[in-house]
């Protein structure tokens, strides 16, 4: 049973990729659809298995790799951590599945698409089930691949093909930190196994290396390699660029891999860890202040974007900054939790989304919707409820992990807790105002579309809606139920037992009242605030980018970090490139190579065909020539 | 008036041996001079032989050059006969479009 959850997407991807010509475009979507589905109820087994009954299990599949002291094998970790990636994964994962049946449905290459979907679920749930870094690496690389085939999905659209290369290729940054971690994680220990390495761990505390002329202690410099790979796939700034990008892919793929999951690999990667990260306080800093920029860089720039998917890609962005200081500060099972959360509603807004850009028939600017809510009225409900979710409006489930996650980091007692609960607790302010501002210039105000008329505008086929409704229901309870079971205090034990790992207890205190009322109370004054902006009183938000122009620039350009970006890296090796294609190439290498040689014979051969004249006086001269010169050297000889 | 002595003779060969290099490798026009031309050569050897002879009082240069007479003879015959053939096949003795051997 345990094998069939990862074994029936490839099954789904392999029938719907080699033979969907054969089955029709219907049947594949309903193979994938159902398989996917199935995998889901067993994972959901799998959860309920583990919560109730401390089922924990680590399957041998088959033998990977064998050779000298390295051991790797393909295997099915089962405990509670991958149970819960693996309820996130397959559940989003199969309504995502049945949401692109209605979504994708005028589009011509269905099979592949749903091919696609299916592959990249077996890779991400061969990334959690890992009990070894070589397999968690290859996961880690499918759903990187599966992703790049989705954003550019499209193909024949130039931006999405430059958006899959850009996230390739970002991502490969990640990766070489990634990478380099594994192999001094096999130089260090001899093994790349969790269980082998983690036991390990306490006896190389101590242990220094020289790292690129630097002395750094062996466990930090792990943990931050390990990072990098964990910022470049979980879009952490300085290497989130490629994420707005990625919108470019159809938008289940968005809600899928750069909204519930495969961005969350890198907290899964960081939480797995926790043995290892446990014992380095310097890392853990590092998390801490990359995540919290994170969280607050995102979510500036979200709240001045226009495209829609590309404020919820900065959103997601920025929740994956909570998700990371949460785990800098030693909180891993809030991390988890809020990765748990996330899923539900980042899902239902990248749905509701593409439900609305299916409305407006492929419109993506804000400034060209509004009004539309009665038009809509189910993925207008739908939308508020994933909105109030992620503001962390009170009692939905976004409240109980963000508040939990600036709790923890002010309870953490560090300077850096400080400061991340500070900056979660601003951000939440300016996520509830950019959230809200996307709800109310997309569904009320004029209707601004100057292409397609009001009347034209429709609500999504029920396909779109169940999964949506689904997963709403997840948005608004999620929290509620699994607030005991993930960060209760004493459930700790129970439920995470070995897979998440403490140095020292998570503190069982209580923040003051007005701490713990704060954030909601920000998020609740945000929405008539964010209703004055943005509906109300126009004028006003306009006059208030006159007069912070620069900073609205600054936001809007992302802080500038692709033209950064760009002069830096981009310009700089495309310089090289040419230097090394049209001089080192062409001049030195081609020149005096081939071309060269080549050039040389024919200049040697024009001079020798000039020998064969063909006229018989010549050759009668130069015999003679020879004749006398010969004669004349024997002669004086 | 001075002496004729072999010098003379030697220097007259030398002189007609290099008019007919130079006729071999100067001539642009007609392939006969270059039959000429080695018809020439061969007269310089046999005055060559024919000094040397007298000078040394040995006849064999002599026999020498009756025999070579004779051969220079039927080369000539046997050259001009195949200047014939070759006009009527080429239309032609021009040397400078005698150019059938660069292929």
């Amino acid at each position: 049973m345990e094998i069939s959850i990862i074994a029936l997407p490839l099954i789904a991807s392999i029938i719907s990729g080699f033979f969907g010509k054969f089955i029709g475009d219907r049947n594949s979507e309903i193979v994938t659809s159902l398989l996917v589905s199935i995998s889901a109820v067993l994972s959901i087994i799998i959860f309920y298995e583990v919560i109730f009954n401390q089922y924990e299990e680590n399957i041998i599949i088959a033998k990977w790799i064998n050779s000298g002291s390295l051991e790797v094998n393909w295997t099915m970790k089962i405990d509670a951590l991958s149970a819960v990636m693996l309820v996130v994964i397959t559940f989003i994962s199969a309504l995502v599945h049945i949401y692109s049946i209605g979504y994708m449905s005028h589009d011509p290459h269905k099979p592949r698409f749903m091919a696609y979907l299916s592959l990249f679920t077996f890779a991400m749930l061969m990334l959690v089930t890992a009990d070894n870094f070589i397999q968690l690496f290859f996961g880690w690389e499918g759903v990187g691949l599966c992703s790049y085939f989705l954003i550019g999905f499209w193909f024949k659209k130039e931006t999405a093909n430059a958006a899959a290369i850009k996230a390739f290729v970002v991502n490969r940054v990640g990766d070489f930190g990634f990478a380099l971690g594994i192999f001094l994680i096999f130089y260090l220990f001899g093994t790349v196994n969790y269980a082998e390495v983690f036991d390990q761990i306490p006896t190389v505390v101590n242990e220094e290396l020289n790292f690129l002329g630097i002395q750094i202690k062996a466990i930090d410099l792990i943990c931050i390699l390990l990072f990098i790979g964990a910022m470049g796939k979980s879009a952490q700034i300085f290497l989130h660029t490629w994420l707005p990008d990625a919108m470019e892919g159809p938008t289940p793929v968005s809600a899928l891999i750069h909204a519930a999951t495969m961005v969350t690999a890198g907290v899964f990667l960081v939480v797995r860890c926790s043995p290892i990260y446990e014992y380095s306080e310097l890392a853990l800093n590092i998390v801490t202040i990359v995540g919290m920029s994170t969280a607050f860089f995102a979510a500036s720039v979200a709240l001045v974007q226009t495209d829609i998917k590309k404020i919820i890609a900065y959103s997601t962005c920025s929740q994956l900054g909570y998700m990371f200081f949460a785990a800098g500060v030693g909180a891993y099972n809030v991390a988890m939790f809020h990765l748990f959360t996330h899923a539900f509603f980042k899902a239902l807004l990248f749905l509701g989304s593409g439900s609305v850009i299916h409305a407006f028939k492929n419109e993506q600017n804000i400034n060209n919707m509004g009004g539309v809510w009665k038009k809509l009225p189910y993925t207008y409900v739908l939308m508020i409820v994933g909105t109030l979710a992620l503001t962390g409006f009170p009692f939905l489930s976004g409240f109980y992990s963000k508040d939990a996650i600036i709790e923890f980091a002010y309870l953490s007692g560090t300077t850096s807790g400080y400061y991340a609960a500070g900056i979660g607790i601003i951000t939440a302010f300016l996520t509830s105002i950019y959230s809200w501002r996307l709800i109310f210039k997309t569904f009320h105000g004029p209707y601004n579309n100057e292409e397609i008329r009001i009347e034209e505008t429709h609500e999504s086929p029920l396909f779109m809606l169940i999964p949506l409704l689904i997963l709403s229901i997840g948005a608004i309870f999620a929290g509620f139920i699994f607030k005991e079971l993930f960060i209760g205090s004493e459930e700790i034990n129970n439920f995470w037992r070995e897979s998440i790992f403490f140095l020292e207890p998570l503190s069982t205190d209580h923040p003051p009242l007005w701490f713990l009322t704060l954030t909601p109370s920000l998020v609740i004054l945000s929405i008539p605030l964010a209703y004055y902006l943005f509906v109300k009183d126009k004028n006003f938000s306009a006059q208030l980018v006159n007069i912070n122009k620069p900073l609205y620039e600054f936001l809007f350009n992302k802080w500038y970090f692709d033209e950064i970006y760009d002069t830096l890296f981009v310009k700089s090796s495309k310089k090289f490139g040419l230097f090394l294609w049209k001089f080192l190439d062409i001049k030195v290498i081609d020149g005096f190579g081939p071309d060269g040689i080549s050039g040389l014979i024919q200049k040697f051969s024009i001079k020798a065909k000039k020998f064969q004249s063909g006229y018989i006086y010549q050759y009668a001269f130069i015999m003679l020539l020879g004749f006398s010169a010969f004669l004349t050297f024997l002669i004086v000889k | 008036m001075t002496e004729i002595g072999l010098g003379h003779y030697l220097t007259l060969g030398a002189v007609i041996f290099s008019i007919g290099v130079i006729g071999i490798f100067l001539n642009r026009k007609n392939i006969i001079v270059i039959l000429m031309s080695i018809e020439l050569i061969l007269l310089a050897v046999n005055i060559n032989l024919v000094s040397f002879s007298i000078f040394l009082g040995d006849l064999t240069g002599q026999v020498f050059t009756l025999f070579i007479l004779t051969v220079a003879a039927a080369e000539a015959a046997i050259g001009l006969a195949i200047i014939v053939v070759y006009y009527r096949n080429a239309g032609t003795i021009r040397v400078e479009e005698i150019d059938k051997l660069k292929g």
